[in-house]
């Protein structure tokens, strides 16, 4: 039984890396902004598609 | 639908004046080069995002010369090193996922910008470039070209990095990290089942438990002590007392228990006490990233103005810098930084900011122009009287209202309570002591610790921070936004109302037009509508809404004279538009002159004049008799009194009207009411009214628009709910009640707590359960009654 010692032991310093991670994110300001960020995660993947929707269009212009 | 709106910006298109490209439809010239712009630079689907999301460029020639300004310029930067260089920029036209998009991605617009982060809430963007490729003058001008002028002004000036105090968030975390920890490893010890192996790991669980008590009790609760010492300092009970004492004898008790073998403690009590209360902190802060509650003149004014050398060369100097008989140029829509006289020959000044009147005032050469003012029109000269912070508006911040600050003016309910709560539990601290030492040394501190923890008047703490936050957020809702939880707390205890007229009763939106005159032909109809067309003039634009809507003519010339009115030839007609001396009335009697209007002439007959009066916000009639049952209501004006018969026929009987009032004087007569003893409540606008709203106990500020301006205040009320300020009053008094009906049941929770506590009963198993429990339902009540009441109309 005494590996219950080992156990708790884990499991708290689980929560301590869990706490520590915490305080990092909130000190480098991740939570000061809590709007843009879930706008912006829906661009990342238009800004890829669009130049290749667009490239063509704009070459026939320049042609 | 036959309107068009353009692609652009949205607005409706007026047919003449379409532009089509692209296949799509423009209103102007503007949107469709930031459209090219875009297009060019394969951004389109900026338009994807959000239907019409941009605005129309404004011509800002000139108006950031003094970016180039290097002393200028390293106060404005957030960061510059080498050749990088990061600089924050407001701009108000951020409204949504289009804007954040195509703000994000400028670097593909310009080389040189290397990388840009837009904070929504804020309205900011936070652009990093390369100085030596580009300067933040032509990024600013980038901006602006694509409908995003940023807002650049003093406040820009002194900005130091603004660090956030953040350690709320911290010591919550710790509380939070804590509590969960010791709830799990107290498990064991609440069943007390007296099985072998449980009993065999106790002291390891139980030192677990101790060494994660330390940081909740150290850290996290380190605020209530502080405050606490603060509050017998100066003596004041205050609520943070009990409980400081409670956590204290709380630890002290549960170390000796523990180190004793009498018991686990209550630790775990301890950790979940200090979580909640923090939570209710938490909740009570409420913010509006995108409102600004502590503005002053230095909002408003501009970063630098350009100052005519005596060798006629221009600078751009930081307004700081302006001394008494520098020569300034001052160009259109500039703001009149300091006082002054006008050396041009004419101006148009337009002091909206200051009084909230949207006429602008006419000044000749030689008349003295006030800062705040701003210029409309064309370019003028001015000579420099006072600088900066000697000016008549600016020196309204010299008062001591200013300077000092106000630490707490009034005692919150929560401590009116507890200056008598303290007392009486410590009295039966000591009562229950006594009367057990004779029987029982033991018993008798048990009981004396029991009562001070099982008193710790967590559920009483929690009950106005949670209904204070509730209601904020409701009235947040109703675009009633507040500087913060006690603002609710003053608004309950308001008896009496003071209003600036212009601009706050009145909206300087829709003017309220009467014309005087011979009767107007459809004829000459159409040829004043089409004059007035042409003229940026607020008064022409207010009547061109007025007049009905006709056909379009050509004008063969049209000239608009500064501070006199519109000349125009139309076919063989000459038309004058403007003031009665320019138009030449022929009966001008001088009580006419007190009225703001516009005399029309059409050829050689002169056909009447269009008469401007203050339009009062809707409803303004029926919310000022349905305050006036509980308040007193007074109005102050900086006008003179041409509208005082007016008024007295809108207003209740019984209101007083002051009339020409300067800002100190409004802040004087503030003063003067609370000397006799009453809460004032100040609704006001502009600049002119901030020291009143200072000085008043609940400063309100109306705003059109509440992202863009409202002096420093309690309160910001978007203008279009200015009738509901009663509702929101009256729920500011059903705010009290629900915490005074509160206040009732979490002493009902320390009543049981208590007898527990006297009779010696405490087990740590109990006390673990009256706390959470008396907690969520605090918590339940409140926020159930907040929202029944708030529904109620």
């Amino acid at each position: 039984m005494s590996v219950i010692y080992l156990l708790i032991s884990v499991s708290i310093f689980v929560a301590i890396g869990f706490f520590i991670a915490f305080i990092v994110a909130v000190k480098s300001g991740q939570y000061d902004d809590d709007y843009t960020p879930s706008v912006r995660i829906l661009f990342d993947d238009e800004t890829k598609i669009t130049p290749r929707d667009n490239k063509p269009k704009i070459e026939e212009k320049q042609v | 639908m036959s309107e068009q709106s353009c692609f652009h910006c949205g607005i409706t298109i007026v047919k003449s004046e379409e532009i089509n490209f692209d296949d799509k439809n423009f209103c102007c010239n503007g949107c469709k080069t930031v459209y090219e712009i875009f297009s060019l630079h394969d951004m389109t689907c900026y338009y994807d995002f959000e239907k019409s999301p941009g605005a129309t460029p404004k011509d800002i020639q000139g108006k950031y010369d003094f970016l180039e300004n290097e002393a200028i310029l390293a106060k404005v930067l957030e960061f510059q090193e080498a050749n990088t260089a990061i600089v924050s920029l407001n701009i108000p036209h951020i409204h949504c996922s289009s804007c954040i998009w195509i703000l994000e991605n400028l670097n593909r617009i310009q080389p040189g910008i290397n990388a840009s982060q837009v904070n929504f809430p804020e309205k900011k963007v936070r652009i990093t470039y390369n100085s030596d490729v580009i300067s933040l003058k032509s990024i600013v001008y980038l901006l602006s070209s694509i409908g995003y002028e940023p807002y650049i002004s003093l406040e820009n000036y002194e900005t130091g990095k603004n660090n956030v105090d953040r350690s709320l968030t911290y010591k919550l975390g710790v509380a939070f990290f804590c509590f969960g920890n010791i709830m799990l490893l107290s498990f064991p010890e609440y069943f007390e089942i007296k099985e072998f192996w449980l009993d065999n790991y106790k002291p390891f669980f139980r030192a677990l438990i101790f060494f994660l008590a330390l940081p909740s009790f150290l850290y996290s609760a380190s605020g209530y002590y502080v405050s606490a010492y603060k509050s017998i300092k100066s003596k004041m009970l205050n609520i943070d007392i009990p409980i400081a004492l409670g956590i204290i004898v709380m630890f002290v008790r549960s170390t000796f228990d523990m180190v004793m073998d009498y018991g686990p403690g209550f630790f775990d009590s301890l950790a979940g006490l200090v979580f909640f209360m923090l939570l209710g902190k938490m909740f009570q802060i409420k913010t509006y990233s995108f409102l600004s509650f502590e503005r002053d003149f230095k909002s408003y004014f501009p970063i630098a103005v350009t100052r005519i050398n005596p060798d006629t060369t221009e600078e751009s100097v930081p307004i700081y810098d302006v001394l008494k008989g520098n020569r300034l140029l001052i160009r259109n829509q500039e703001l009149i930084p300091v006082d002054g006289i006008l050396i041009s020959e004419k101006a148009e000044i337009d002091y909206s900011f200051v009084t909230g009147e949207a006429v602008p005032i006419a000044k000749k050469s030689g008349d003295k122009v006030f800062a705040g003012g701003k210029q409309i029109g064309k370019v003028i000269e001015m000579e420099v009287l006072h600088s900066v912070s000697q000016s008549y508006l600016t020196q309204l911040w010299s008062n001591e209202i200013f300077q000092k600050n106000v630490v707490q003016k009034h005692k919150t309910i929560t401590d009116a309570i507890s200056r008598y709560f303290t007392p009486i539990l410590l009295l039966i601290a000591f009562v229950g002591f006594g009367y057990w030492i004779f029987i029982d040394a033991t018993t008798a501190f048990n009981v004396f610790t029991a009562v001070l923890i099982v008193a710790c008047p967590c559920a009483l703490a929690l009950t106005a921070p949670f209904t204070f936050g509730n209601i904020l957020r409701i009235l947040g809702k109703q675009k009633f936004y507040l500087k913060n939880a006690l603002v609710i707390e003053q608004l309950a205890k308001v008896d009496t109302i003071v209003f600036d007229k212009t601009g706050t009763i009145t909206t300087n939106k829709k003017a309220n037009i009467a014309y005087d005159g011979k009767s107007i032909s459809e004829e000459d109809n159409t040829i004043i509508k089409n004059v007035l067309r042409g003229s940026n003039h607020p008064l022409s634009r207010m009547l061109y809404d007025f007049l009905p809507e006709t056909k379009r003519i050509k004008l063969d010339d049209f000239q608009e004279i500064t501070g006199k009115g519109i000349l125009a030839v139309v076919g063989d007609k000459q038309i004058k538009i403007g003031s009665a001396s320019f138009v030449g009335n022929p009966n001008l009697d001088t009580s006419e002159i007190e009225k703001t209007s516009l005399h029309i002439k059409i050829g050689e007959q002169y056909l009447g004049k269009f008469v401007f009066k203050n339009q009062y916000r809707d409803g303004l009639e029926n919310l000022f008799s349905r305050l006036n049952s509980n308040y007193q209501i007074k109005v102050l004006s900086g006008d003179n009194d041409g509208e005082r018969e007016n008024l007295e026929t809108i207003l209740p009987k019984n209101t007083e009207l002051v009339f020409n009032q300067k800002p100190e004087q409004k802040l004087e007569f503030i003063k003067k009411l609370q000397e006799e003893g009453k809460n004032v409540m100040m609704v006001g606008d502009g600049l002119n009214d901030a020291g009143a709203l200072a000085q008043s106990n609940v400063g309100v500020s109306i705003s059109e628009n509440v992202n863009v301006f409202s002096p420093a205040c309690d309160a910001i009320l978007d203008a279009n709910e200015f009738s509901k300020l009663d509702y929101f009053l009256k729920l500011s008094h059903n705010a009290i009640t629900i915490i005074k009906m509160s206040f009732v049941l979490s002493l009902l929770y320390n009543v049981v707590g208590l007898s527990f506590a006297v009779t010696g009963n405490l087990m740590p198993l109990v006390a673990a359960i009256i706390m959470p429990l008396s907690t969520i339902t605090i918590v339940s009540f409140v926020t159930l009654m907040s929202n029944f009441y708030s529904k109620r109309k």
